[in-house]
């Protein structure tokens, strides 16, 4: 630092201090509002990157291929050979973590005193296993073993509305390859509980092998489900799968669940509006205590002129003032909220509005979560804008006349 | 001798609304160094005035000003603070010095500014500190000096970088008649050991004394302009 650098660092330092109760109380309006920037950053973060989860391990995965009029329709007729050369191809791609088949068709289920309708899903466990939600949520019984697994697992709540348990009996209907009505008992091996009801309700699960005996078809999906290393990937590596299988559909995870999408989305631009709002409100209380600070100082800046020091030097001292206070602040607000986050372990339960959240595609727990780049925003926006703002004290402190500014009272 | 301060045809008039009102009238004034001048006048005779636009803290509104062969009138704003950085010292009424510093810090920040180096500006601070009679007390707040103390950092802030031009703006006026005989006196000898050139803006009598040349102001003209012994 040079000489010029050390004495408006020293000056401003020291003048900071100099009426210790404003630089408290405009430091504790800094520190306050960082730390709603980022906890409440944090907590939207965690809403974000939940329902962006939630949808990805509800069995959409990051990337879906079905037979083209699947998603319009989907049954038992629009299936698609699994092992069709180029598809076989496409999918041995070094981009891709995982893939599971399904198949995935309406169904009626009845248990000795009540039926329903919900999707039954035939699968292979062990490839479904970390692609979708189902192994973690077993609560009661047992996972499938194998693509043979005769068992069915339901939802907890399905067992409720069923008045049926592990280890009784279910009989699951549904159509054939040739449209007839096909049915088969199931002895239920396993119950798994979701934060999301729609799904304990209204899927089951049972190997591929036994729902492809059920429907009389061998070899034939209704569904692959793709994960991928990369989800910022998702568009690139859809876009080439749809080009080497022109006659699938493939479907990436926001163009099936737009509402997680736009969910998403909307989390990740109210931070911006957030922070300025929180600014705006700051903004005026860093403008006021400089203003006042330079007004209380107009002689000794007058002084300043006269002892030979240039308008900027004098503008330099009332923005370097602002900086440290902004420094200062930032450093306490991030710790504050850091602390914050960390005290509220893995988040909160919002599970007494679970009919609400579960509409705004949340789970019952919210987690709060802070990423660099919400970090690098919120203080951004307090640095970037705080010297903006402390420009208009500086400027006018730099503009002060010395013959007049020397004799103001 | 040669001529510090020169002074030509100077006038000063303030606009306050539709009102003009004429703070010098055609000065005319040539200033030797190593000179230790008295401006007086009573108040409203344009004495501040005069030592404003000498100094380059104000700008005639007509007229030459020339400091050490610059024109000052003619002068920027940067290159007006260099002039005063480099070739003029100030002693004001009210002391004006930084509160947050110390009084060796107040004298060094002169030097700071003009680059010297931290162990020159020690020592050089503490040796004018010494010569002003505040030995010991150099790391003193102005809050924790006197009057009198608080005027003498002032003035040695103003000489410690040996300006050719020390400008006093009422320099007693806040201080008792032995703070006041102490401190002129002190300036007085400062001029004379340092070859510095003093302009003091006064109506006590007791600096009216002591100045080698008294220069009376009145309703902005000159009308005294006298040699003393």
């Amino acid at each position: 630092m040079n000489y010029m650098g050390s004495l408006l660092f020293s000056l401003a330092w020291r003048n900071l201090w100099r009426n210790r109760r404003r630089t408290l109380v405009i430091l504790f309006a800094i520190v306050l509002g960082v730390w709603a920037m980022i906890f409440t950053a944090a907590f939207m973060r965690g809403m974000s990157q939940q329902v962006l989860e939630d949808t990805i391990n509800n069995l959409t995965g990051h990337i879906q291929i079905h037979a083209s009029q699947y998603l319009d329709d989907p049954v038992i007729d629009h299936r698609f050979q699994l092992l069709d050369e180029a598809l076989f191809e496409s999918l041995n791609n070094p981009q891709i973590k995982q893939i599971s088949s399904r198949l995935r068709v309406p169904a009626v289920i009845a248990s000795e005193r009540e039926s329903t309708g919900l999707i039954m899903v035939g699968i292979d466990p062990e490839n479904e296993s970390g692609i979708s939600f189902l192994e973690d949520s077993i609560v009661e019984g047992r996972y499938l073993t194998d693509p043979g697994d005769s068992g069915i697992i339901i939802g907890r709540k399905l067992a409720e509305r069923l008045e049926t348990r592990l280890g009784k009996r279910i009989v699951l209907m549904s159509q054939d390859k040739d449209n007839k009505i096909t049915d088969r008992g199931f002895r239920i091996v396993g119950l798994f509980d979701t934060q999301l009801e729609a799904l304990e309700k209204g899927f089951v699960f049972t190997g591929l092998e036994t729902s492809e005996e059920l429907l009389g078809i061998k070899g034939e999906v209704s569904e692959i489900s793709i994960l991928l290393y990369d989800i910022n990937q998702v568009d690139v590596i859809a876009a080439e799968l749809q080009q080497q299988n022109p006659q699938l559909d493939v479907k990436t995870w926001s163009q099936l669940e737009p509402v997680s999408k736009l969910i998403v989305d909307l989390y990740e631009n109210f931070h911006l509006i957030w922070h300025l709002i929180v600014f705006l409100a700051m903004g005026f209380g860093i403008v006021n205590t400089l203003l006042m600070s330079v007004f209380e100082r107009t002689r000794e800046f007058g002084l300043f002129q006269s002892l030979g020091l240039k308008p900027g030097f004098i503008m330099g001292q009332v923005w370097v003032e602002s900086v440290l206070l902004l420094s200062i602040g930032l450093l306490a607000g991030n710790l504050f909220a850091w602390l914050s986050v960390l005290a509220t372990g893995e988040g909160i339960d919002v599970s007494a509005f679970a009919q609400g959240m579960e509409l705004a595609h949340l789970s019952n727990i919210i987690p709060f979560v802070i990423i660099s780049k919400d970090l690098i925003l919120a203080n951004s926006v307090v640095i970037i804008l705080g010297m903006l703002t402390s420009l208009y004290p500086a400027w006018h402190a730099s503009r002060l006349v010395p013959a007049d500014a020397i004799t103001r009272v | 001798m040669s001529t510090v301060v020169s002074c030509k045809h100077v006038n000063k008039i303030y606009r306050q609304g539709l009102i003009e009102v004429r703070a010098l009238t055609d000065i005319n004034l040539d200033i030797e160094a190593g000179d230790f001048i008295c401006l007086s006048g009573p108040s409203g005779s344009g004495k501040s005035t005069l030592l404003n636009m000498i100094g380059g803290l104000d700008s005639p509104t007509s007229g030459e000003i020339i400091v050490d062969g610059q024109r000052v009138d003619q002068m920027n704003k940067s290159a007006l603070a260099e002039l005063r950085l480099h070739k003029i010292g100030f002693v004001f009424q009210a002391y004006n010095l930084i509160p947050v510093l110390t009084a060796r810090e107040n004298v060094e920040m002169v030097m700071q500014m003009q680059g010297d180096s931290k162990d020159y500006r020690k020592q050089h601070s503490l040796a004018i500190l010494r010569e002003v009679g505040l030995e010991g007390m150099e790391d003193r707040k102005p809050s924790e000096l006197s009057g009198g103390q608080q005027q003498r950092v002032a003035v040695a802030r103003a000489i410690v970088d040996k300006p050719c031009l020390v400008l006093a703006d009422e320099p007693t006026a806040n201080l008792d008649s032995v703070n006041a005989d102490n401190l002129l006196k002190l300036m007085r000898d400062m001029a004379e050991q340092h070859e510095m050139t003093f302009i003091i803006s006064t109506h006590d009598p007791l600096v009216m004394q002591r100045a080698k040349r008294l220069i009376k102001l009145h309703d902005g003209q000159i009308v005294e302009n006298n040699k003393q012994n």
